[in-house]
């Protein structure tokens, strides 16, 4: 059985986009701030600290997560994907940063990182997905400048680009 | 905000957990999914001593068919569920409830038993554990026992579940040869609604009507003949209650409107 006491620390080993990291937390250390303040990577953002706005979405273990929703300690041993991972090594967007660059969908870019993880591990499970279905899964995200069509446009463009062959009705 | 400082404890069995709680009380809150309880932790709305974490037993983390009914494990996921290949099949009420459950990135992490046990008033998956005539399980230190919903969910975030006691699995009956909807109002998209509807109709026309949002808990009664009478009668009957969101007026007017219609497909997709 795995205990921390309140005001007490413990270390959290965790794999960050593929570098393996350790930091301590106390138990009520947020998954959020344990990336920004405790490990540097300032990528994931924080906006409403109670699961709404989406801004701090992340993928542990491959699922889009809130981290701001998630202790810090419960992230230990884990695989964890943030924004800083999804560009080549020397800054080139992958496809789905490159939609979204293509179809202003970020002005900002408060929400973006966010919204970036989210699709990562929902285009995963649905390549292909419908307009209603991109739009569904942007329900859980809140942007407040470039309104929401240009982001459902890039997630349209990289669904549609990745199609081997178009799939029946609805894609 | 953050929340305030807690211990926190990882059980490595469901035997743990329980001790844990016998010895805690309503000192300790359970941590399974932590989509109610951390919102709560972060705005300071709760200031629980310990956190017993039970997000990662396996032995909570299985959906059993047991023929008539389907039992959910307390480490079960809202999205685990939606993707059950079973689902449409023998829990078609489910299948059309979950969806309106938060957002794809909140059912990754939010548990089916967690929503039970946090009862919101307004939650689908209390609605629809209700109208099916479903099942809690309660686990603590001293046996097991097994609460219909009905008894379970007593008022406004309160339940049966004594504070050594662990909601360890729910029971949703399987349903055959019958039609089911399910429907509601939200400001936005996977806010809490302001209504909620669920209808299951059998061939014959009857119908078993719940609706969440229109008192402390979800309320079931049965529908026969004339559906926007009964439910018009029954919307005067149970009043509705006036918060931020909605007023009791307009509560009661959402019920009126969305209700027949969420019978009237139950019934069609009986036919």
């Amino acid at each position: 059985m795995r205990r921390v006491n309140k005001n007490e620390k413990t270390r959290v080993t965790l794999n960050l986009n593929g570098r393996k990291l350790a930091a301590e937390a106390e138990p009520r250390t947020l998954l959020s701030d344990f990336l920004r303040h405790h490990l540097g990577a300032t990528g994931t953002h924080v906006g409403c600290e109670h699961g709404v706005c989406g801004a701090c979405t992340v993928l542990i273990d491959g699922v889009a997560t809130r981290s701001c929703l998630t202790l810090a300690v419960q992230a230990h041993g884990r695989e964890l994907r943030t924004v800083e991972g999804l560009a080549a090594p020397d800054g080139t967007l992958n496809p789905l940063q490159a939609a979204f660059r293509n179809n202003h969908a970020l002005q900002c870019g408060f929400c973006t990182p966010g919204i970036l993880m989210s699709f990562t591990d929902y285009l995963a499970r649905n390549p292909h997905p419908t307009t209603d279905e991109i739009r569904d899964v942007l329900t859980g995200h809140l942007c407040r400048c470039t309104g929401y069509a240009g982001i459902v446009k890039a997630v349209e463009e990289v669904a549609s680009s990745s199609a081997p062959a178009k799939a029946g009705a609805g894609g | 905000m953050k929340p305030r400082p807690f211990d926190y404890v990882q059980p490595e069995t469901a035997e743990e957990a329980v001790a844990l709680l016998a010895d805690y009380g309503d000192e300790a809150r359970i941590l399974a999914g932590g989509q109610s309880l951390v919102p709560m932790l972060n705005l300071r709305l709760i200031e629980p001593a310990v956190l017993i974490d039970i997000s990662r037993l396996a032995a909570f983390g299985a959906i059993h068919d047991h023929g008539d009914y389907i039992e959910i494990g307390a480490a079960v996921t809202q999205n685990t569920l939606l993707a059950w290949r079973e689902l449409k099949l023998k829990l078609p009420l489910l299948a059309a409830a979950l969806p309106f459950v938060g957002h794809f990135q909140t059912r990754n992490k939010g548990t089916v038993c967690g929503s039970i046990a946090h009862a919101d008033p307004s939650a689908e998956l209390p609605l629809a554990l209700a109208v099916l005539g479903g099942a809690v399980v309660l686990r603590s230190k001293r046996g097991e026992r097994v609460v219909a919903a009905e008894a379970f969910q007593q008022d406004m975030l309160t339940t049966a579940r004594e504070p050594d006691e662990l909601v360890a699995a729910v029971r949703f009956p399987a349903i055959e040869g019958k039609g089911v909807a399910f429907n509601e109002v939200a400001r936005r998209h996977g806010d809490f609604a302001m209504v909620a509807v669920a209808a299951i109709a059998d061939r014959r026309g009857a119908v078993m009507l719940g609706v969440g949002g229109m008192a402390g808990r979800p309320m079931v009664r049965a529908v026969d003949g004339d559906a926007a009478g009964a439910v018009r009668e029954w919307a005067e009957e149970l009043e509705g209650y006036e918060d931020l969101h909605a007023s009791a007026a307009l509560r009661r007017d959402l019920l009126c409107n969305l209700a027949p219609r969420v019978i009237e497909e139950a019934k069609q997709c009986a036919a």
